[in-house]
């Protein structure tokens, strides 16, 4: 018989640290995240004034694509001469300031308002459900016009709107998790230990929780994007023609008359983030939903 | 489950009347001036006094809800500022169209959808799943306007196989609705396949699935005859949520193609201020949107008992 051996402890590795580690080593998950981290690189650059100004005319109207011109008339002008390529940059800074501020509103509402309501119970989540299934009553869109009326037009507004209406689903599911793991045993010791309600919500609950949280995140940037199109499209978006939405709107009007550049840098610079975005939500999802985990 | 129908029944009448606070907040009080955003700014002083007596802006706040409320119940919402005809009759037209551009696409998606889901659930983990995988998350990354100007372009303007855009009530009326049916297709295909092939896998790691394929069935059998009608449950939720939102149409398609549709209808009376189409409409189309919320979760504890339990 052989002497048993005392193994090595095991290191111990969180559930969703696995799952990250998993994720990152998908080859599309690295390329996404390169290209996500450009698109924040240019929307930095943005903000702190360093891009180049896309109301200046760099050339004639409508120029066609280009390598002779320099790098403004790279992707062509638009009706005013104005560079393609640097409105594409500004919008991309639009693009992001939206895509980062919806979650920022949204998720810290939703969380909370779910964590409260499914950790008290009682009057307090009735209260709750009774707001949530009032906002989701009405129709989104209805929701995001009237609010933009009342705050003006532009993209303080739809982002709040936007903010507003998005906390609703989820603070459905933060609400459902917390009910069904406040009664776990977990929970009960850490009360029997003296642990306060915020101590339980938010040390021990809430980290179980946190991957929805993340997922809805990661999908609310991704819906943000897309929604400012069709907004701007309806006419409550952004109004100072600094978005990829104008861009698109105007482009209806000029492909008839065979000007297709426009419209083709716009596409395919949304194309990438949205695909890169929508790439990382998924493997967010494979790596932290429980239910997935062991696949 | 009768008690539970009733509770629940009874649940979405303090449910309306949030929705009808919340739009009264809206449109009476926080919002623009309506009269002021209907008459434009060179309006006399009699004028504006006149529609506001007219609508009943001149009360206290409190009896202009309770207005609102007498609205709500005898459905008579007073007439268009615009045009001068009732509401129901501008919402049952509006309602028409909009149905009739959401509803075609949605059946056949439905079906198209799931079919789709199943077969590639059926391949999972091959090539053709990552492959279809990989093309449905490209078509997703596309802005909706993207692609109705680019279907509009390419097979209305180029090819000629379709109208560019136009609109005419009746049978007539429906060639006009295949473009946009064609795009509502094409954008939904996206999410809808992936949606189904996720419920379709979750199941597939069930002790009845194991069973099935233990007692010889083929994966095919398995999958039509078990999975499928397992997953139904999951799909008829996810499904059954979309279907009030039919009834608003396509706000987007029917501004871009000018169909008269419910959506088109919402949108003029905001940029036109036309303030008692725009309150009634919204009111309308809560409550048809609770309704259908009632309907799902009627039919959801009707189809898993264990609903009614908990």
């Amino acid at each position: 018989m052989t002497e048993p051996t005392i193994s090595q402890p095991i290191e111990h590795v969180s559930p969703l640290r696995r799952g990250l580690r998993q994720l990152m080593r998908r080859r599309i998950v690295q390329f996404s995240l390169v290209v996500l981290a450009l698109y924040v690189l240019v929307a930095l650059l943005g903000i702190v004034g360093l891009l180049p100004d896309y109301q200046e005319r760099v050339g004639t109207g409508y120029q066609p694509p280009s390598f002779d011109g320099g790098i403004a008339v790279i992707l062509g002008t638009d009706v005013f001469g104005r560079s393609v390529l640097y409105k594409i940059l500004a919008g991309t800074r639009t693009a992001m300031l939206i895509g980062a501020m919806v979650p920022l509103i949204a998720v810290p509402i939703g969380v909370s308002l779910g964590a409260i309501a499914g950790f008290y119970g009682g009057k307090i989540d009735a209260f709750i459900v009774w707001l949530f299934s009032v906002i989701s009553s009405l129709p989104y869109i209805l929701i995001v016009l009237a609010i933009s009326f009342v705050l003006g037009k532009g993209m303080v507004a739809i982002c709040v709107a936007m903010g507003l209406v998005g906390w609703v689903g989820l603070c459905r599911l933060v609400r459902a998790e917390l009910i069904k793991h406040r009664e776990r045993e977990y929970v009960l010791a850490a009360r029997l230990l003296g642990a306060s309600d915020a101590v339980l919500i938010f040390k021990h609950i809430l980290p179980n929780v946190l991957h929805v949280a993340i997922i809805t995140a990661s999908l609310q940037v991704l819906g943000a994007i897309k929604s400012e199109v069709i907004l701007t499209y309806l006419g409550v978006g952004i109004q100072d023609g600094s978005s990829w939405g104008t861009m698109i709107s105007d482009a209806s009007g000029e492909l008839v008359q065979s000007i297709w550049w426009p419209l083709a840098g716009v596409v395919t610079a949304m194309f990438f983030v949205i695909y890169a975005l929508n790439v990382l939500g998924d493997a967010l999802r494979d790596a932290l939903d429980p239910k997935l985990l062991d696949r | 489950m009768l008690a539970y129908a009733v509770r629940r029944v009874l649940y979405t009448i303090p449910v309306l009347l949030g929705v009808a606070l919340l739009v009264f907040l809206l449109f009476n009080t926080v919002g623009e001036d309506p009269v002021r955003v209907a008459l434009g700014r060179h309006a006399t002083a009699q004028s504006i006094a006149e529609l506001r007596a007219q609508w009943g802006l001149d009360k206290p706040v409190p009896l202009q809800f309770l207005d609102f409320l007498g609205q709500i119940v005898t459905f008579d919402y007073g007439v268009s500022f615009n045009s001068g005809e009732k509401l129901s009759k501008l919402f049952t037209q509006g309602a028409a169209v909009s149905l009739w551009l959401t509803v075609p696409p949605f059946v056949v998606g439905f079906v198209v959808n799931i079919a789709f889901g199943l077969l590639v659930a059926y391949y999972r983990g091959s090539f053709f799943d990552r492959f279809s995988t990989a093309i449905l998350i490209m078509t997703m990354s596309i802005s909706y306007l993207v692609y109705i100007i680019g279907f509009q372009y390419f097979l209305g303007y180029r090819l000629e196989l379709f109208p560019v855009s136009g609109y005419e009530p009746g049978f007539e009326g429906l060639k006009y609705l295949l473009l946009p049916w064609l795009i509502i297709l094409t954008v939904t295909a996206g999410e809808d396949v992936r949606m189904y092939r996720t419920m379709f896998l979750d199941e597939t790691q069930a002790d009845y699935v194991r069973t099935a394929r233990a007692k010889g069935l083929s994966e095919p059998a398995v999958l039509v005859r078990h999975v499928l009608k397992n997953a139904m449950i999951p799909i008829v939720t996810y499904t059954m949520v979309a279907i009030p939102f039919l009834l608003m149409g396509a706000f987007l398609m029917e501004r871009y193609f000018s169909l008269p549709g419910v959506g088109d209808l919402m949108i003029s009376s905001i940029n036109s201020g036309d303030f008692p189409v725009l309150k009634g409409l919204t009111m309308v189309l809560a409550i048809a949107y609770s309704a259908m919320v009632l309907l799902t979760d009627l039919i959801y504890a009707w189809v898993d008992p264990r609903v009614s339990l908990r």
